[in-house]
């Protein structure tokens, strides 16, 4: 039994959901899935180690989404968007999300993607034919 | 019979959705993304087409990853959006044409296209936000609409060449509907982000201009490019500009550019917005 190496494997801090990720995670994404209805959302809330056991985590899984440790979760195989569905209820947009990854603030990480901006219009104007307002 | 009138591309992001739930798009923030849609607003209130062929994925809401289709389209008379746990509100449900679908799906299959095809699905807010941003919110939908889901969030996904040629044979499909319509087929998603992991924040504008000049004058740029390296350009969430090339291939060999929008960041990504018309 071996799993396939895949280029994407070796772009740095990058943990693309694949087949491996999806099959060593799949309890954890599904107890993410279940957050899509308000009444498992507040289950979890009540009692979350109770949660993560009816959903079957492994004992690590369990401590990192009970620790709400994002970087772990996702490094265990979360899927990004299962995990939002964790994390946004919880008051973190994708932009904290991101920051918490990189061990950064949200506003640090908002500000770096802001920089995107500058010098934006002319840039587009160079490049001729894009709406400018 | 029904005629493929335009293309249109659009992000999906949560955080569109949520600026118009907000009023923020006349906000500094907002502002030079939403604006950027006028030019599209114009021209469907000038053509009003009859139904709009929405190309987006599933986050998690329709499909778990216990089943996780490569493309799937709905095959149902109304659609239902629903709670997806990131506090966006539903809005009204959407109108399909089962016939048609029924139509485009076995067309599809006709053509070695083996289409999941769901007579329940929800849509969630990457079909959702695209209706929004291009037609405003709406009790009742001005237009008849058509789920098309591609998988780009659980790897094996489609290629790049794949979705053209998927794009391309949807047009055999729509065009070959006997009743008159016009169709209208938005490519959603993109451009350049990624979500997770150190690497998160990435937006590559040099990438994202170039995706835009591919799909508008050389869709085979970008189709011939792998996954990997789109991912290593675009982000691991950017993958799902591929989506664009399902638009681009329903159009035909070449298309007018109408209308052209680049604006970023909007939440985490670069935004683009294309209006194209077939040429052939």
């Amino acid at each position: 039994m071996v799993w396939k190496k895949h280029e994407y494997e070796d772009i740095p801090g990058s943990y693309v959901f694949d087949g491996r990720r999806a099959h060593s995670s799949y309890a954890m994404n599904k107890l993410f899935y279940s957050f899509n209805e308000e009444k498992n959302r507040k289950e979890f809330d009540a009692d979350p180690v109770a949660y993560c056991d009816k959903f079957g985590l492994t004992d690590e899984q369990k401590e990192l989404v009970v620790s709400q440790d994002f970087l772990g979760v996702l490094r265990s195989g979360a899927n990004i968007y299962y995990m939002a569905k964790f994390a946004i209820p919880r008051g973190l947009s994708v932009q904290d999300a991101g920051a918490a990854f990189q061990g950064i603030s949200g506003d640090e990480f908002r500000e770096k993607l802001l920089e995107k901006r500058e010098g934006l219009e002319e840039r587009l104007e160079q490049e001729g034919g894009y709406w400018n307002g | 019979m029904a005629k493929i009138i335009g293309g249109i591309t659009t992000s999906h992001i949560p955080a569109v959705g949520n600026a118009i739930s907000d009023g923020l798009t006349q906000e500094h923030y907002w502002k030079r993304f939403f604006d950027g849609y006028k030019p599209v607003h114009e021209w469907l209130e000038e053509k009003k087409p009859d139904l709009i062929v929405v190309v987006y994925n599933d986050h998690g809401l329709n499909f778990f990853l216990d089943k996780v289709p490569t493309f799937a389209i709905g095959c149902a008379d109304k659609y239902e959006n629903a709670d997806e746990g990131w506090g966006l509100k539903p809005t009204s449900p959407f109108t399909g044409d089962a016939e048609f679908s029924w139509h485009v799906a076995e067309s599809l299959i006709n053509q070695e296209f083996d289409m999941c095809t769901c007579q329940e699905m929800l849509v969630d807010h990457g079909f959702v936000n695209p209706m929004r941003v291009l037609f405003g919110d709406h009790e009742v939908w001005p237009i008849k609409s058509i789920p098309f889901a591609v998988n780009t969030v659980q790897h094996p996904v489609p290629s790049a060449r794949r979705c053209y040629k998927v794009g391309q044979a949807l047009k055999v499909a729509i065009e070959s509907y006997p009743e008159d319509m016009k169709v209208v087929i938005a490519g959603t998603g993109g451009l350049s982000h990624q979500l997770q992991g150190e690497r998160a924040g990435i937006i590559n504008v040099d990438y994202d201009l170039a995706c835009i000049e591919s799909v508008i004058n050389d869709p085979d740029w970008f189709a011939n490019q792998s996954n990997d390296e789109i991912i290593e350009q675009a982000g691991t969430e950017g993958i799902e500009t591929i989506m664009w090339l399902v638009m681009r291939g329903a159009l035909g060999e070449k298309v007018n550019c109408l209308h052209k929008h680049y604006h970023a960041p909007i939440s985490n990504t670069g935004a683009g917005v294309l209006l194209l018309e077939g040429a052939d």
